[in-house]
């Protein structure tokens, strides 16, 4: 059976730290940062990373656009 | 996860999400968890996936969106306050082979524009409206707006909305919704991955109606949150906006190919 | 060669917009104007020359009809009468920020208010000092026959695409209403939208992948570029003070008197003058053309030669302000003026002259 390892690479200086995407991800894979950003902001990045499958879910709904995805294939 | 696997992903031929070229690098002028950054990409998105960008014109209202031509990356006019359909009847009867769209909040379209909505979805003006509604004036601070619920507190109405002072929300999509001149009519939201896609066909939709058939008028109503003229955080928000906006706005089409398929 | 017609001049200007190429005409019914949406309706150019031309639902959509096809790069234009052009001033304002080019035509009638639907010229202030919010201006025109009804159509035209703004037609219902022969001049093409395309880099004609998305907005939050853009709007309006301003003389050579009057008055001013001079009275009239710009120093030159000035005008007096800025030396400048719609006589007009100046 095929299985996706993904990715996720956030824009960290663009990141308003609204905390929609971790809702968003199904596999708990998002969390915020204990640092800020250049605006103040907590920033979310992958704090679960094993667990990303690339669904986009976080891209999709993040009203900031700052999150980038990658999926790739892993034949097992 | 070993740096070298992630860098291993992490790579070009890898990717599957990116924010389109269509969206201009600079930083929204929406607070945290605004669902008007999420309503501009997946427009942007449609028109760069239609192909029709390049022949695309947008009109911004007045309200917090006001600046959306600094994020949309095609020719844009701002419009005062509700006339933004005027604008884009004289557009578009200028230039009918041009993409035209308005993009207007609740205040602009349902309360000081609503002859301009009103008239131009009756004239079946060729155009798309996307209107994004979050129940209050959000620029100004957070005052009573047309779609304000009943109870719902706002600066204009701090001990709730009294509709039998202030009057009842205003359900100008229904309303639009029976007028002849227009095509479409759909309400949408962009607070989950799922509403969003959905929402995304919906604008697809309405985008490819408007290139289809010369006339008619095509509707996107976006029910969305204000978290700060709601004044809650932006994930309670959007929990609230579930429990409390769609019972009263509630999500699906309206109407499809001229015809109301849901009252 | 043009062509020799009958025509109100609310048709003329009609006519002469076909004529003239324009995109679009949006417009609202309110007398006494209404001739000119009538008569576009009734000629279907959308159907020759493809000029757009469409009943909004109210003077504000209309004039926000027009900001939009402005934007584009067309020539569009509306028109309206006092009450009308109330409702108009926003799109002015943001068009006036915004720097679109369109023509408007005020068909004035009396007022305050509802006021009444006969002629009157009480909207000069409202024309030329703003009308609407924020510093800017507009060209003013000021027709005096139904041929400069036609003939101002082009003229705006030219000088709304060449600065870059609105310009006013300022007629009244006299002129509106009054039929006279008129010379319509030839047809003039549309511009191609490949020509606007060239022509107007600044228009919303959709974005290529080889310039930077054109952005129309009066907007900007940056007090400081705010503020350089205002800058920019008063050069302008200098320039337009430097290049466009026009007026016409009528006996003032010898003349011991002057009146000042534009529009309507100017003819019925002119009628005096020579009742007048039948009485020896020496008078002579300056006719601004231009409204705003003001011929101010056309003023001061021959307010240096007679002994008083009659502002003449279907108002409160209002020009007459702008005439005594512009006089600059001890001369009397007084205003005679009908108003509510009633249009004063010639002998009425030289009888204030010798009351309030002469004998004054």
């Amino acid at each position: 059976m095929a299985k996706f390892k993904g990715a996720i690479v956030v824009d960290i200086d663009r990141c308003k730290g609204c905390e929609v995407c971790i809702g968003a991800c199904p596999h708990d894979v998002i969390g915020m940062s204990s640092e800020v950003n250049i605006k103040g902001y907590k920033y979310s990045y992958m704090v679960n990373p094993e667990s990303c499958v690339g669904c986009a879910n976080c891209a999709v709904v993040c009203p900031d656009g700052v999150i980038t995805v990658y999926r790739k294939r892993i034949e097992q | 996860m070993k740096e070298e696997v992630l860098s291993d992903i992490i790579n070009v031929e890898n990717l599957v999400y990116k924010k389109t070229p269509l969206m201009t690098d600079n930083i929204l002028s929406y607070c945290p968890g605004c669902g008007h950054g999420t309503a501009h990409r997946i427009t942007m998105e449609v028109l760069e996936e239609l192909g029709v960008w390049k022949d695309t014109i947008g009109i911004a209202p007045v309200g917090c969106s006001v600046l959306a031509y600094e994020f949309m990356n095609v020719d844009m006019q701002q419009a005062a306050h509700g006339r933004a359909p005027a604008l884009a009847t004289g557009i578009k009867r200028c230039w009918p082979h041009k993409v035209v769209f308005t993009y207007q909040g609740d205040g602009d379209l349902a309360a000081i524009g609503t002859a301009e909505t009103i008239h131009a979805c009756n004239r079946g003006e060729n155009i798309v409206i996307i209107f994004v509604n979050n129940g209050i004036y959000g620029m100004t601070g957070g005052q009573m707006a047309p779609t304000t619920l009943p109870g719902m507190k706002s600066s204009t109405s701090p001990y709730g909305r009294d509709v039998h002072i202030m009057g009842n929300p205003l359900k100008i999509t229904e309303l639009v919704a029976e007028l002849p001149g227009v095509r479409s009519v759909t309400r949408q939201a962009v607070h989950t991955p799922g509403n969003v896609r959905k929402a995304k066909r919906a604008i697809r939709k309405a985008f490819e109606n408007q290139l289809k058939y010369k006339e008619g008028l095509n509707f996107v109503e976006i029910v969305s949150n204000c978290n700060s003229g709601w004044k809650m955080t932006p994930v309670h928000s959007n929990k609230w906006m579930e429990e409390n906006m769609f019972p009263y706005f509630p999500l699906g089409d309206i109407k499809v190919d001229g015809e109301i398929v849901n009252k | 060669m043009g062509e020799l017609k009958l025509m109100k001049g609310n048709e003329a200007i009609a006519e002469a917009a076909i004529r003239a190429g324009v995109d679009a005409y949006f417009g609202y019914p309110i007398t006494p104007q209404s001739e000119v949406i009538e008569y576009l309706m009734a000629e279907k150019p959308y159907e020759t020359t493809g000029m757009v031309v469409l009943q909004a639902e109210s003077e504000v959509a209309a004039i926000n009809m027009v900001y939009g096809a402005a934007g584009t790069g067309k020539k569009a234009m509306t028109s309206s009468s006092s009450p009308g052009i109330s409702l108009k001033q926003e799109g002015i304002s943001y068009m006036a920020g915004a720097e679109l080019p369109c023509v408007i035509v005020n068909v004035v009638r009396g007022g305050p208010g509802l006021g009444t639907i006969q002629p009157s010229q009480a909207d000069y202030f409202q024309a030329v000092k703003g009308g609407g919010h924020g510093d800017y201006h507009m060209i003013v025109l000021a027709p005096a026959s139904v041929q400069e009804m036609a003939d101002f159509v082009t003229k705006g035209f030219d000088l709304a695409f060449k600065y870059r703004t609105p310009v006013m037609i300022l007629s009244d219902g006299l002129i509106g209403q009054m039929m006279e022969k008129v010379i319509m001049p030839e047809h003039t093409p549309r511009w191609t939208d490949e020509e606007i395309i060239e022509k107007w880099p600044w228009a919303t004609t959709g974005k290529p992948g080889s310039r930077e998305r054109n952005i129309i907005t009066s907007l900007d939050l940056d007090s400081g570029r705010q503020e350089q853009h205002n800058i920019h709007l008063q050069k302008k309006y200098k320039e337009i003070h430097e290049n466009e301003i026009e007026f016409e003389e009528f006996m003032c050579d010898d003349a011991d008197y002057l009146f000042v009057a534009y529009g309507s008055s100017a003819r019925i001013a002119q009628k005096a003058i020579k009742l007048g001079r039948e009485k020896g009275i020496k008078a002579g009239l300056l006719r601004p053309i231009t409204l705003y710009p003001f011929p101010a120093e056309a003023i001061h030159r021959l307010a240096k030669q007679v002994k008083g000035i009659l502002s003449l005008e279907l108002s409160a007096g209002q020009m007459v302000e702008d005439i005594r800025l512009s006089v600059g030396c001890d001369i009397k400048v007084e205003h005679f003026g009908r108003m509510g719609g009633i249009i004063h006589s010639p002998a009425e007009a030289l009888q204030a002259l010798e009351d309030k100046i002469i004998g004054g």
